[in-house]
């Protein structure tokens, strides 16, 4: 009787919680929410992302409209305060820099995660194709990407900005030529060893063609280590928007970014009107750290034997 | 090996030459004419101009002609901004002070990243190894143009102990602080490279026998350990090249040093197309020897890689 109630009470927790299978992702999720570092970080990068989403609905001035009551004497009256509406303060020229650091970082952001995007369509099944394929097809397809890889693509840059005028297209244009030549090399390395595993032999044993064998089958293998390289990659892409920026090559006045910002903040410094050299360089920081512990914690979550 | 270098160069000239034509022909791409003024030249002037820069031929004989003479002459052309100075000259003005603080930063970044490196795997978890890893993590998100800005504002503005830019002949004064501005962010990266496989290396089985058999500590980690833990070091030596190559544009600008990055930013600026293709064609071919002579080197320090 005793007994028969507690089989009874086994069987009925039994049913109540089917054991669930823990998938990598799920263990993944635990691995990465264990990692405080990395969790703290994804909530401080979302609260900029939600900052600059709805910080613009407070800004009381335009990113290009100049404030003519601070012009000329920006140090003494153009600092950051509440009463006047500059926030952040003022530019050495009386535009608001909280609506310019706004735009600043939504262009950062932008660049980083177009570039990451085309990485992660392009250079995957770039890489995926030259390396499920093999042979011939592979080392050419590789030879490009080193050749491609071996130029001084900066310069490359720079030149397409100056020939062709300086737009956020041609920036990203600029960025996205570039970003997925690691992704493909990455890839490739992965799909290699995938490629020789039991599943794919039984796909292939089954009839599936070459292309569903690398869509169906790697890609989805691969996701793990293509998410990981795909977030640290966006920093790489932020750093190097803001270089173009900072030589002043890249997006065009009134539109700006933090490294156009910080370019114009460094210039000034020696004046006195520090705020406007710390407010972009706060956000550039803050984004890039945060980008970056996201990442490791990614990789540490998603590749547990490299710890 | 000497097969080695042979395969390396088949792949190092065709890029060469892959940069020299898709540089040209992006030249020849670019809107208008250098000689478009604001006057009306009259068009026989213009015939004559074009004539005397070889501009009047048709293109695929331009390109060819530019090749044979940068390739067998070193001869880059004339600038089409300033009528009596030729790319070379102003090559040959910028590149010894690119070339002065270029150098020294690489080999500061190398022996401080390196010994910074070997010290914190050696000590792990000693405030040695803390101090490194705070340093690698922080000057991730601290690139050449935000130091540069920090530096500055430091040593310049607030201690008034070294000046803030110019070259002056390249007075030790005025090399410091670009040369730290450049270094510091490779330093970091070299330095957290050499302690992770350092560390891998430290663990190792053969290590333990030579702990084993009683040698001296010193001994174990400068002839045992030093050699395989460098080779990662080796082969991010090329990337760093290439920052620096790029780096020196930032610093140039920052610093008014007169290098060729600054070169470089001003025929950018005033559409000097010869000058900017002669620089890219220049520093590309840099990039593509060092990324030679680093794949060299691995494979001489690298007792793995069959030649």
């Amino acid at each position: 009787m005793l007994a028969d109630t507690r089989i009874d009470g086994v069987a009925k927790a039994e049913a109540i919680t089917p054991t669930k299978g823990r998938s990598l992702w799920r263990d993944a999720g635990y691995r990465f929410v264990r990692n405080r570092a990395a969790l703290v970080s994804l909530f401080v990068l979302l609260g900029v992302v939600v900052f600059t989403i709805v910080g613009p609905f407070f800004a009381r001035w335009s990113i290009e409209k100049i404030d003519w009551s601070v012009v000329g004497n920006v140090l003494s009256k153009g600092y950051p305060s509440v009463e006047t509406g500059h926030f952040f303060g003022t530019d050495e020229v009386g535009r608001d820099l909280y609506s310019r650091v706004i735009q600043g970082t939504q262009v950062s952001l932008m660049v980083g995660i177009i570039g990451a995007g085309i990485a992660v369509i392009v250079g995957t099944i770039y890489g995926a194709v030259a390396g499920y394929f093999g042979g011939r097809i592979d080392s050419l397809m590789m030879r490009f990407v080193d050749i491609l890889y071996s130029i001084p693509y900066m310069f490359i840059l720079i030149l397409l900005l100056i020939i062709f005028g300086r737009s956020f297209v041609m920036l990203f244009v600029g960025v996205g030529l570039i970003s997925w030549l690691g992704m493909a090399r990455v890839v490739r390395g992965q799909t290699l060893t995938l490629k020789n595993r039991e599943f794919v032999e039984a796909a292939i044993a089954t009839g599936a063609k070459p292309l569903t064998v690398i869509f169906r089958h790697i890609v989805p293998n691969l996701l793990g280590i293509v998410v990981v390289y795909a977030t640290l990659l966006v920093p790489e892409m932020i750093l190097l928007e803001s270089f173009i920026s900072f030589l002043g090559l890249g997006v065009q006045e009134p539109n700006t970014s933090l490294g156009a910002l910080i370019s114009e903040g460094s210039r000034t410094m020696q004046y006195g009107t520090i705020w406007q050299l710390i407010f972009p360089l706060v956000f550039f920081v803050t984004i890039l750290f945060t980008f970056f512990f996201v990442g490791d914690g990614l990789r540490d979550a998603l590749d547990p034997k490299d710890r | 090996m000497i097969q080695f270098i042979l395969r390396r160069l088949a792949v190092a000239i065709p890029t060469l030459l892959v940069l020299i034509v898709v540089s040209f022909m992006l030249m020849k791409m670019a809107p208008g004419n250098p000689f478009a003024g604001e006057k009306n030249v009259p068009q026989a002037v213009l015939d004559n101009i074009f004539a005397r820069y070889g501009l009047d031929k048709p293109e695929w004989q331009q390109l060819l002609e530019y090749v044979y003479n940068v390739v067998f002459r070193f001869d880059f052309g004339p600038s089409f901004q300033y009528r009596d100075r030729t790319v070379n000259d102003i090559i040959a003005q910028g590149f010894p002070v690119t070339f002065t603080y270029g150098a020294w930063a690489f080999v500061l970044a190398a022996l401080i990243g390196v010994s910074l490196g070997i010290v914190a795997a050696v000590r792990q978890n000693s405030w040695a190894d803390y101090f490194a890893v705070g340093v690698t993590i922080g000057a991730q998100v601290v690139p050449n143009f935000v130091m540069a800005p920090l530096l500055v504002l430091v040593f310049t503005l607030w201690l008034r102990w070294l000046p803030g830019g110019g070259w002056n002949g390249g007075h030790w004064s005025n090399v410091i602080l670009p040369v730290i501005a450049l270094s510091t962010s490779y330093m970091a990266n070299i330095a957290r490279i050499t302690r992770s496989s350092m560390l891998e290396v430290l663990s190792s089985n053969y290590i333990r026998t030579a702990r084993a058999k009683g040698l001296p500590s010193r001994q174990v980690i400068f002839e045992h350990a030093l050699r395989p833990a460098l080779l990662p070091v080796v082969s991010y030596l090329g990337p760093v090249f290439v920052g620096m190559v790029t780096g020196s544009v930032v610093i140039d600008l920052y610093f008014s040093t007169g290098g060729i990055g600054q070169a470089f930013v001003n025929s950018a600026l005033n559409r000097d197309y010869s000058t900017i293709l002669g620089i890219t064609v220049l520093l590309g071919a840099l990039t593509i020897a060092a990324n030679l002579i680093v794949d060299i080197l691995y494979a001489w320090i690298d007792p793995k890689i069959q030649l």
